[in-house]
């Protein structure tokens, strides 16, 4: 692996909240190179989100964020308001999970485009309109100068999510962070909208975070896998070693839940992840886990070397991985 | 969505666990555990001056319900006979403690007797509004095509009138219908007044439930695509009220202050009701005020108006704090 | 849009038409004619009495009320020259309307400008930091002079600017007897109720544009914007102040609506000789000639504001299609 371009040391971030604090994530490493792409996947409320949104500074004023994130080099963590606009956007650029509320619905598509060219290039309004129209061809929008005028809400769902896109890659940033870019989406559409990434990845070299729900999106398009829980990477492995020996009993249920050829009924992991106000001592999968023993109780797990991975399971050694694995995507 | 108590939708499908199995041992102390109503009890009390305006209203309440006990006087008693020495515009003393009248009346015990009275206006035409903008509303929406149309036209003209001059002129020329006035009362009864006030201040909550009646009657639609059957009215009006329930609760709070204030203002121009002579509101006390100020017997100004701003604050910010109570979005703290 | 506006223009005549007649008739039930003919004018004959029901076409009946309203209404949109004359002395009813109007529109104009531009610059400035000292402040003093009944504060400004300190004139637009245009006088007199009716304004503005602006900044497109690498304030007015304007600028237009007939309190303590004391005046008289120009007047603003409100609303948000 090359030196990292982006990369998180003990990424920490919690909300304050009337009913107290929520720690939402609890000490993240998580390094990125230039050109690949890196899923992350993890329930809902696993921190996945707020990561990525937090070391951009996205987040509403009442969180907190410690640690270190830094891209080529520049720390983001406390970084003043200029450092940070001139890394948002030109740096790293975000797509949404729902493209038609990430979209102001009352400017022009092509101006929202144009917009992003503008904050970080010396262009003149025409110069701008003209290279977003050009964007919006390269992301596949039929008639682009046409459809560049129109308004967010004359677009269909995956025509905004390409928009979205257009307008992340208009400045050619180093990382691109998609956040749940397909969930909001028809499956069809899922689907030209995976391939529109994993076109600007090669054709562009970009290295992406994948942010998702979806197992099958992470197969599909992941070089490396990071599995979140409760705020933490549980398990972090190369696509292919992930689906065919997972190490995380978490991982494991993870799979275990995905729709298989042969089975009828899926086997969702019992129990629900625990009251982020309130993160339990040790690991927090502990409750729900077929594994779980006293020693798990006692303190938060870190990652370690198994096999091909990175897990922060303390019983690794004892638990009889093979038959958890076996499991193909 | 980053809401702490979103559900996974359906495309979470893979991942959804079973609520049922294996609880968490912090679980009990999950906030998703309360009921909704609870969510929203904490939610209103965390709104502190709605708190501490709930308090004052409370007290207040109790006072004017229990006036004959907590007034000192009667409500046409004289703090003392005048054969006894003077008993008009004294100054706030031990006697009477917010002064006397003109005609030797305890201040503080008309007021008692004027919020009273206020409080009644206040309560009863703010109920009659909202059954009367609730029912409109909902029979719009729920029947829709020219009768909707002809109910938002109907609303519309109503809301051609600025409230003011609509009352002032309405009450001049049904004053003089005598039919109504059968029905009603007399224009410078309290009735009166009251249908007045429900007259005109139904509109903003016929739009209101409109409103949530045809947002509803859509998500019903789009279920009934899914499901079987059509959506029909019924399950419309069963879901109508828990759904609405809440920003109806707050328009209704706030045309209980509106219709105090408004009784005030029109007695301030003798425009208001005489609630004779065994009765008083506050509007006639403001309405004494003006001659109180010329006379420069301050009391007479300060506790009746005052007595107003007060009704008029807590009662606004009790408005702010089920505003607060109905809103969910409030315990994600976006 | 067009074909929106245009239908809306279409039906608005007839809108007015219903609205003023019913007006017409509350008018003529709420004020008897002779009554309040002979109340105005104690010692005028039986004859005048006639003439003036029958120059004003004040026909009893229902088919009366119909057939008065028609020729009042044809009198009235021949113009000013045409219409009915005072119910005392027989003046000219437009001259002191329009006199009025303007004392009105004066007053109005003034504490709306300053009303809207603190209103909506206060509540920008504390949607910026919701729970900031300044935010506190300004919501809680917003809610505090809000709730105070505009009689309560007028008259309290009165008697403490006025009468006891002396600093402003208590009531009036010039001192007595006073004749021609005067700036500096009429600035002194307009301070204390532009300062009641500005209060009102701002504590509404100011809370509705605080609320409309957190609510939007909320929203995911706030966040895209700054994603974008945008500065703080092109997110703040490009993307906040933008959306959150919206449905304000329809409340301000439905406000500006009903102006001409709203500021009857305060101009009634500070006996402002606008649209407010007119009215009071008429009414007290049961003068139908004066009252009837004034209704029609208001209604016609009110109603006409309104569909301008629609129209921007669909003008200033695109997802919003009127036909
Ligand atoms: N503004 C906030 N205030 C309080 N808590 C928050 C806030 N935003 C997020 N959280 C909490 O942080 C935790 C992580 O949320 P996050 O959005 O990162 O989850 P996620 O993994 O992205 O899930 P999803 O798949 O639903 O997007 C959750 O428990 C959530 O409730
Ligand atoms: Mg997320």
């Amino acid at each position: 692996m090359t030196a990292s371009l982006l990369s998180l040391r003990n990424l920490v971030v919690s909300f304050k909240t009337p009913n107290g604090t929520v720690q939402a994530v609890r000490g993240v490493d998580i390094d990125v190179a230039p050109g690949e792409m890196v899923g992350v996947v993890g329930e809902s409320g696993s921190g996945k989100s707020v990561t990525f949104l937090g070391i951009l500074g996205l987040l509403p004023h009442t969180a907190r964020i410690s640690g270190s994130a830094t891209v080529e080099g520049v720390e983001l963590v406390g970084a003043s308001n200029k450092v940070m606009r001139g890394v948002r956007g030109k740096k790293i650029a975000m797509i949404f999970q729902d493209p038609l509320s990430s979209l102001n619905p009352v400017y022009r598509v092509g101006d929202q485009v144009a917009e992003m060219i503008r904050a970080h290039q010396e262009v003149s309004r025409s110069e701008a309109s003209a290279r977003a129209v050009e964007l919006l061809d390269i992301v596949g929008i039929p008639q682009p100068k046409v459809r560049a005028r129109q308004y967010p809400h004359e677009f269909s769902g995956g025509m905004r999510q390409r928009v979205m896109i257009a307008m992340a890659i208009a400045n050619d940033p180093e990382v691109l962070i998609a956040d749940e870019p397909t969930t909001a989406l028809d499956v069809t559409v899922q689907a030209q909208i995976l391939e529109v990434i994993q076109r600007i990845q090669r054709d562009m070299k970009k290295a992406i975070v994948m942010i998702t729900h979806d197992l099958g999106v992470i197969a599909r398009v992941a070089d490396r896998v990071q599995v979140m829980y409760a705020g933490r990477v549980v398990e972090r492995a190369n696509v292919n070693d992930l689906f065919a020996t997972p190490t995380h009993p978490y991982t494991v249920g993870l799979l275990h839940s995905l729709p298989r050829a042969g089975q009828d009924r899926l086997e969702p992991i019992p129990g629900r992840p625990p009251n982020m106000l309130q993160p339990p001592a040790g690991c927090a999968f502990r409750a729900r886990c077929p594994h779980a023993a006293a020693v798990c109780a006692t303190s938060l797990p870190e990652l370690q070397p198994y096999a091909h991975s990175m897990t922060a399971c303390v019983r690794i050694k004892e638990i009889d991985v093979a038959a958890m694995s076996g499991v193909t995507a | 969505m980053t809401d702490a108590n979103s559900t996974p939708n359906a495309r979470d499908a893979s991942l959804v666990v079973d609520t049922e199995l294996g609880v968490d041992d912090v679980e009990a102390l999950n906030v998703a555990t309360l009921t909704p109503l609870q969510m929203a009890w904490r939610r209103y009390w965390r709104h502190k001056a709605a708190a501490v305006s709930t308090v004052i209203m409370a007290f207040l309440l109790i006072v004017v319900l229990f006036a004959p006990l907590t007034a000192r006087y009667g409500i046409n008693e004289q703090v003392l006979k005048i054969e006894e020495g003077n008993n008009i515009f004294l100054s706030p003393r031990k006697l009477a403690w917010f002064g006397t009248d003109d005609i030797g009346h305890d201040m503080y015990s008309r007021l008692i007797w004027g919020i009273r009275t206020s409080l009644f206006i206040g309560v009863v035409s703010a109920i009659l509004s909202v059954v009367i903008g609730t029912a409109a509303g909902a029979l719009a929406g729920l029947y829709g095509g020219w009768f909707d149309d002809l109910m938002m036209r109907v609303t519309d003209i109503f809301l051609a009138f600025p409230f003011f001059v609509a009352v002032v002129v309405a009450r001049a020329a049904l004053g003089n219908i005598k039919w109504i006035t059968d029905i009603v009362g007399e224009i410078s009864s309290i009735k009166f007044i009251i249908f007045l006030f429900a007259l005109f201040g139904w509109m903003g909550v016929a739009r209101l439930v409109r409103g949530q009646v045809l947002a509803l009657k859509e998500r019903e639609f789009i279920e009934a695509a899914r499901a079987v059957g059509a959506g029909n009215p019924r399950i419309i009006v069963t879901h109508l009220l828990p759904n609405s329930i809440g920003p109806i609760l707050v328009a209704l709070t706030l045309s209980v202050i509106g219709a105090i204030v408004a009784e005030s203002t029109l007695a301030f121009f003798g425009l208001g009701p005489q609630p004779g002579a065994d009765s008083t509101s506050l509007g006639k006390l403001v309405e004494l005020s003006r001659e109180g100020a010329k006379q420069g017997n301050w009391w007479l100004v300060v506790f009746p108006c005052g007595a107003l701003v007060l009704l008029a604050i807590c009662i606004n910010f009790i408005g702010d704090g089920l505003r607060d109570a109905v809103d969910a979005k409030l315990d994600s703290v976006k | 849009m067009l074909r929106f506006i245009v239908r809306r223009l279409l039906w608005l005549p007839l809108t007015i038409l219903l609205v003023t007649f019913i007006v017409y008739c509350a008018v003529r039930t709420g004020w008897h004619p002779e009554q309040t003919y002979k109340r105005a004018n104690p010692r005028a004959s039986q004859a005048k009495v006639a003439e003036y029901l029958k120059v004003n076409g004040l026909y009893k009946g229902f088919t009366g009320f119909v057939r008065g309203y028609f020729e009042w209404f044809w009198r009235f949109i021949q113009g000013p020259d045409h219409w009915p004359r005072s119910i005392k002395g027989r003046s000219l009813v437009y001259p002191p309307l329009r006199y009025a109007i303007f004392n009105t529109l004066r007053l109005a104009g003034i504490s709306s400008l300053l009303g809207w531009g603190l209103g909506l610059s206060i509540g920008t400035i504390a949607a910026r930091k919701p729970g900031s000292w300044f935010d506190s402040i300004a919501n809680t003093g917003a809610f505090f002079l809000g709730a105070i009944p505009p009689f309560v504060s007028g008259v309290a400004l009165q008697l403490i600017f006025a009468v006891e300190l002396g600093w402003f004139p208590v009531a009036g637009i010039y001192p007595p007897g006073h004749q021609g245009f005067d700036l500096g006088l009429m600035a002194k007199h307009l301070v204390l109720p532009v300062t009641v009716v500005t209060i009102q304004v701002v504590s509404a503005y100011s809370r509705y544009m605080r609320a409309s602006l957190l609510e939007v900044r909320s929203s995911d497109f706030v966040r895209t914007a700054r994603a974008k690498g945008l500065s703080e304030r092109a997110v703040l007015f490009r993307h906040g102040v933008r959306n959150a304007l919206i449905p304000i600028v329809t409340v301000l237009a439905i406000d500006i609506g009903g102006l001409l007939g709203g500021l009857i309190i305060t101009e009634a303590i500070f006996n402002y000789p606008g649209m407010g004391v007119y009215f009071i005046k008429a009414i007290t008289n049961g003068d139908i000639p004066q009252l009837m120009p004034y209704l029609v007047i208001t209604i016609i603003s009110v109603l006409i504001f309104n569909l301008i409100a629609d129209v921007s609303y669909a003008y200033l948000d695109p997802r919003i299609r009127l036909d």
